[in-house]
């Protein structure tokens, strides 16, 4: 066990690193700095902006001093929000899109583990047909659309939901729905799935022929083994989030970490682009790592290798 | 026996006795014609009725999508002066005119945008974008997957280890974020590459968008098809044909290609065909939020972004490419859930 997560951990590490590398080297491809876009600088500003934010030594230098504050902590300040550090538009765009995603996956979580569970123990009922149905569609229609079909319906004809912005609970409805539809389907066929597997075992029979009640033999027996691929599912339902937030976010006009991110990378904001891809990798490894990990755990039936 | 006069007596029936016919013998004969994988899949493909209607709309939307254009008599960029922001089927001005000196005019059926141009046209090269993106990134997955997968797990020892170490990595890289980084970052090098080297004009008609996101999909999906190779291929090599192939004197070559891969067609098929959905859905994504296909080339999802900014006037803007790119990830998966019943014998009952 012990061998198992140290070896996870390094692999973890690893992949960061490489991303933070990729990433680096990547932006270094793309011609045209970050203060070419601005009423085009006389080359003397140029040349002291690009000093000033150390851009004027070779690429290696500019990577082994990233790499050197990277690793105490220093994200450097943004390029383009003048006098803003890099990690506090981070910790500030992750509070709005952690509400936002943490609230969508926990919508999603339970209201996708009873639906599955209802269809699997309806088998081949209109009920099962019909949460199979709607799940089907859910996971075929992209985010962006049950998004702005949201803002059509509910703010724009009906008038019932603020449009943009975050500053009461009604504001939230619309993007968690958008966030929480895919997620909450995919967690229902798959819980549909791993339920109807259980039901059809031997020790499901046994729990019946000890004449345990309907309730135990349901959460005790049934449930706990059921659940276990959706707990796989947690880790890539995080960068699922993410990515989509970057939507939600467009769209609803809220200014959370996935719209500085497409924001930083427009404008060429080097030190925004390596922190926000850095922060988001190493929270989507860290979310496998852990559900990785808590699986092992949770069924003692596999190996660790 | 209806000649029985004695109910109780043992009188036979001559007729029971005579020599049986031709087809009365055939319909005794218990051996079914040998069904092969093949055909016993199709089978069992073609009673599955939702498959079967979502490979049926799937082919009505490729018609819509290749055939389409051609005969749709207006251009997806051709700007209509005058035509701008027209409803479903209506008219513009100078169209009625024309229309009431006798000439006939081609009705605009999804109406028009805000610069004059055919939506239905553009819908129509929208989704031949969104089908081209999702085949092409299918097969190049399912090549250098099934190649990757099969090398790792037919040699393995450290090459296995090493090789499903770099999967491993890549795995856990959150692929939307260095797509979207290396989309913008492809697009220089690659504009370099069309107007300066002989020889690679044609990344210009291709679209350059469409090129980076073919070289993206292409670096980062193959890995879950090389692992589903690999985990088929650790098993079967262990079989006795192999072997034999093995003593016959066959190269490593022909048995990973004669023998094995063709071994796992079910799985290969079936997770190539759920491929497609999902790279489909990422170009509308990557569309939608401005870094996929490049204008003037529509795509469904930078159409869907396009009709945000009238969407109070015109929300069917939003409507039609919405539920086009729906209609298709859903008929993709239906199909692929119909094939992966059909196929993959692990689910054969």
């Amino acid at each position: 066990m012990g061998k198992y997560i140290v070896k996870r951990v390094i692999l973890a590490i690893f992949t960061i690193w490489l991303v933070a590398t990729i990433t680096f080297f990547l932006m270094f491809l793309v011609p045209g700095g970050p203060f070419l876009a601005e009423k085009s600088p006389s080359p003397a500003t140029l040349e002291a902006l690009n000093k000033k934010y150390g851009l004027d030594q070779p690429v290696i230098v500019q990577y082994k001093n990233y790499m050197m504050n990277f690793l105490k902590g220093d994200l450097g300040v943004s390029i383009k929000q003048r006098g803003r550090t890099v990690g506090d538009i981070i910790s500030d765009g992750f509070k709005v899109s952690a509400r936002i995603g943490g609230i969508a996956i926990l919508v999603s979580v339970l209201i996708g583990i009873p639906l599955g569970c209802i269809a699997a123990l309806n088998r081949g009922k209109w009920i099962d047909s019909v949460i199979m149905v709607i799940a089907t569609f859910g996971i075929a229609v992209p985010g962006f659309v049950v998004a702005t079909l949201l803002l059509i319906f509910f703010s724009l004809k009906l008038n019932l939901l603020p449009t943009y912005g975050l500053s009461s609970w009604r504001h939230y409805i619309m993007p968690v729905i958008s966030l929480s539809f895919y997620p909450t389907a995919y967690i229902s066929r798959l819980m549909r799935t791993s339920m109807l597997d259980v039901l059809g075992q031997d020790y499901m029979r046994t729990a019946r022929a000890k004449g345990l009640s309907q309730f135990k033999m349901l959460f005790k027996h049934a449930l706990r083994n059921a659940i276990l691929p959706v707990v796989t599912y947690l880790g890539p339902m995080v960068a699922y989030t993410l990515t989509g937030s970057l939507v939600v976010e467009k769209i609803f006009t809220i200014p959370g970490l996935g719209k500085e991110f497409i924001d930083s990378i427009t404008g060429r904001d080097y030190t925004m682009i390596m922190g926000t891809t850095i922060f988001l990798a190493t929270l989507v490894i860290i979310m496998n790592l852990l559900v990785d990990i808590a699986y092992k755990i949770i069924d003692p039936r596999i190996k660790f290798k | 026996m209806i000649n029985k006069k004695n109910p109780l007596s043992l009188q036979l029936d001559v007729s029971d006795f005579l020599p049986a016919e031709k087809e009365e013998k055939q319909s005794l004969v218990v051996m079914r014609e040998g069904v092969s994988f093949w055909r016993d899949g199709m089978r069992r493909f073609r009673q599955n009725k939702v498959a079967m209607v979502s490979l049926v709309v799937i082919i009505l939307v490729c018609i819509f999508a290749f055939v389409g254009p051609a005969v749709y008599p207006y251009g997806y960029e051709q700007q209509i002066r005058g035509s701008e922001n027209l409803a479903p089927m209506e008219y513009s001005a100078t169209e009625l005119e024309r229309m009431a000196a006798g000439e006939k005019v081609f009705p605009h059926i999804l109406g028009t945008d805000s610069l004059g141009r055919d939506l239905t046209a553009r819908l129509m090269m929208g989704s031949r974008i969104s089908l081209l993106v999702g085949l092409v990134a299918a097969i190049l997955v399912l090549l250098i997957g099934s190649i990757y997968g099969a090398i790792a797990g037919y040699f393995g020892g450290r090459v296995d280890t090493i090789m499903m170490r770099i999967v491993d990595i890549i795995y856990t890289v959150p692929d939307l974020l260095i797509i979207i980084l290396l989309m913008v970052t492809l697009k220089y090098p690659l504009q370099d590459l069309a107007n300066n080297v002989p020889g690679f004009e044609w990344i210009n008609n291709v679209g350059i968008g469409l090129i980076s996101i073919f070289i993206v999909f292409t670096l980062l999906y193959w890995v879950g098809m090389a692992r589903i190779v690999r985990g088929q291929i650790l098993s079967l090599k262990e079989q006795e044909y192999v072997t034999a192939a093995r003593a016959l004197g066959a190269s490593h070559r022909r048995i990973i290609r004669k023998h094995l891969l063709v071994n796992c067609m079910g799985p290969l098929i079936v997770t190539t065909t759920l491929q497609i959905p999902s790279a489909i859905f990422t170009e509308s994504f990557l569309s939608f939020i401005g870094i996929g296909v490049q204008a003037p080339m529509p795509s469904l999802g930078s159409m869907a972004s396009n009709a945000l900014n009238g969407i109070t006037t015109y929300p069917y803007r939003l409507f039609e490419p919405a539920i086009l790119i729906s209609l298709i990830i859903l008929s993709f998966n239906l199909l692929g859930d119909g094939l992966r019943d059909a196929f993959d014998p692990k689910l054969k009952e």
